[in-house]
């Protein structure tokens, strides 16, 4: 396994085609997989497969190109649920990403069951899209929004966690698998353990895992995951809600229309059961089987490969940036995804990213949707974030950092 | 005549411009051009005259002259930024109303430095332009 991650990226970069592209006259370098990550050929040529051999609308088809469709379709279910381990396929939503994810809980389960005595617990260090549907439902319903807080290092402060569980008794609880911004990992099995014990729910938003790391639903515990297609080398436009059937199945609808419904009269309709209760209207059927076919991929790969090449990335990264005068790393939790988030004294991360930019490489800047991460930590610009992916070399990360030295020496 | 001024500013960027063929070179220069920015006045830097862009600020005043022109003064927390609204400064200060609401901009096109307007760039150098031209637009309008 410890050979195989050595030389990970010559293996598989020769999958990827835009990786022969140039910038600006040099040759890309892509740090910004934590935006999205570029898609292997497989899963480029699968999607063009369907839509050029057996393309059909899915599930109530008579024909044969239908039943192509729908097996492929359906498959890609499967895989996912193989993947992240789940007792039941139909626990596997199909949804428009992450953040439609959360919406269909915040919706559907939020909209049943909170009240105005009830609290919902997130952190600081969620995305935006863990806190604004959170936040919609529980002005509708008058519940309060509580946040767990961060320490300096970027780790979540599991002592507050404790007395927050135990001082609000949230109804719901959602967090981060792992932190867009800062690269963190969460104990997120021992956070539902306690969450339970605490009577509330969990919702895991594993948008920054599943990429990088190997998810077990059933070892963590969790009554909800969601994650998106993008991020994990497949299509955009496409994610997945994972939920306990029991939940799932006393959940109401949020959308209504073809699809999700048995029978419809003016007089009463009765729906669809699981999954397809909440997959209203015809889904993003090439992106699903092009999702199916990235989890393939990945798993070829090897997701332990993936990961403990990424470690490696992140300790070479934090190592050489460290001998920038003025940088300052944010987040440098013990466990962390392949995110390295930084600043540097008296210069805008705009300024960097831009003068990068000019230099062929691709990164972020700026608050990476999570603001209220941004005030806690008093980081007012943002911060300049390089993120990994399997495909990530040790040389593109040393010349982001010589990129960086000429960046940083041109505006002082 | 002061159409005429802000075509032959907007040329005189472009030939500035020609010099260098290098992104790096091009920065290189906008980050000089930004020291020389007409600064607005510290008082002046509050929330009103601040145009918000998702990562970089840029604060924008304007004023109109004796003879009916109009002046901007501004100032960005970003270097490149300000660089940028510097060249805006410099092809749009002293020229009439009517031209700075009317003018055809498209000097930004013709080096390479389109893409710091698009909305999505979110420098606010998109919005810095807007405001410049609807200032213009409103005292265009007091003087006709």
């Amino acid at each position: 396994m410890m050979m195989a991650s050595l030389n990970l990226p010559e293996r598989i970069r020769q999958d990827f085609p835009i990786l022969q592209r140039k910038v600006h006259g040099k040759d890309l370098v892509y740090l910004d997989n934590a935006a999205s990550a570029q898609k292997p050929l497989a899963v480029i040529e699968g999607q063009r497969e369907y839509l050029s051999n057996y393309h059909a609308n899915i599930h109530r088809g008579a024909h044969h190109l239908a039943q192509l469709a729908t097996e492929a379709f359906e498959g890609a279910r499967g895989k996912i649920a193989t993947h992240i381990g789940a007792a039941h396929t139909e626990e596997v939503v199909f949804t428009g990403g992450s953040t439609d994810a959360i919406n269909l809980v915040a919706q559907a389960w939020g909209r049943a069951n909170l009240t105005s005595d009830d609290t919902v617990l997130v952190t600081r260090m969620e995305h935006h899209a863990n806190i604004v549907p959170w936040q919609m439902v529980c002005a509708e319903k008058g519940a309060k929004l509580v946040p767990v807080n961060v320490l300096e290092d970027g780790t979540l402060d599991l002592d507050d966690y404790a007395s927050c569980l135990e001082q609000h008794q949230p109804k719901m609880v959602g967090f981060v698998h792992a932190s867009n911004t800062l690269g963190t990992i969460n104990p997120v099995a021992e956070m539902c353990a306690q969450a339970k014990a605490a009577g509330a729910l969990t919702l895991v938003d594993g948008s920054q895992a599943l990429p990088h790391l190997n998810i077990d639903v059933q070892a963590i515990d969790c009554d909800f995951y969601v994650a998106t297609a993008h991020k994990a080398y497949g299509p955009t436009g496409l994610g997945f809600l994972y939920g306990k059937k029991s939940h799932l199945e006393s959940m109401p609808p949020w959308r209504g229309g073809g699809e999700m419904i048995e029978s419809v009269s003016f007089e009463g309709t009765t729906f669809n059961g699981l999954p397809h209760k909440f997959e209203a209207g015809t889904p993003h059927i090439s992106g699903g089987i092009a999702f199916g076919i990235a989890l393939d991929w990945m798993n070829g790969v090897g997701t332990e490969n993936i990961s403990h090449h990424e470690t490696r990335l992140v300790e070479h990264a934090h190592a050489a940036l460290g001998t920038l005068k003025g940088l300052q790393i944010i987040g440098t939790a013990p466990h962390k995804v392949g995110v390295v988030s930084l600043v540097v004294d008296g210069l805008h991360p705009y300024d960097l990213g831009t003068l990068l930019d000019g230099q062929g490489m691709a990164v972020r800047t700026g608050h990476h949707c999570t603001e209220p991460l941004m005030q806690h930590l008093g980081l007012e610009s943002g911060t300049l974030r390089m993120s990994f992916a399997a495909y990530t070399t040790r040389e593109e990360i040393d010349r982001a950092v010589i990129a960086l030295d000429r960046a940083i020496n041109m505006l002082r | 005549m002061s159409e005429g001024l802000i075509s032959s500013r907007q040329q005189e960027v472009i030939e500035e411009f020609e010099l260098f063929d290098d992104w790096m070179d091009k920065y290189e220069h906008l980050i000089e051009l930004g020291k020389d920015i007409p600064a607005i006045q510290p008082h002046r830097k509050t929330d009103d005259h601040l145009i918000k862009g998702c990562q970089s600020k840029v604060w924008l005043a304007a004023d109109e002259t004796d003879s009916g022109a109009v002046e901007f003064t501004a100032d960005s927390d970003a270097i490149i930024t300000k660089g940028l609204v510097g060249l805006m400064v410099r092809v749009l200060s002293g020229a009439d109303a009517r031209a700075i609401a009317e003018a055809d901009l498209h000097f930004l096109d013709a080096i390479g430095l389109h893409q710091h307007l698009s909305p999505t760039r979110s420098n606010g150098l998109a919005s810095m332009v807007k405001q410049m031209r609807l200032y213009a637009a409103a005292l265009a309008a007091r003087q006709s």
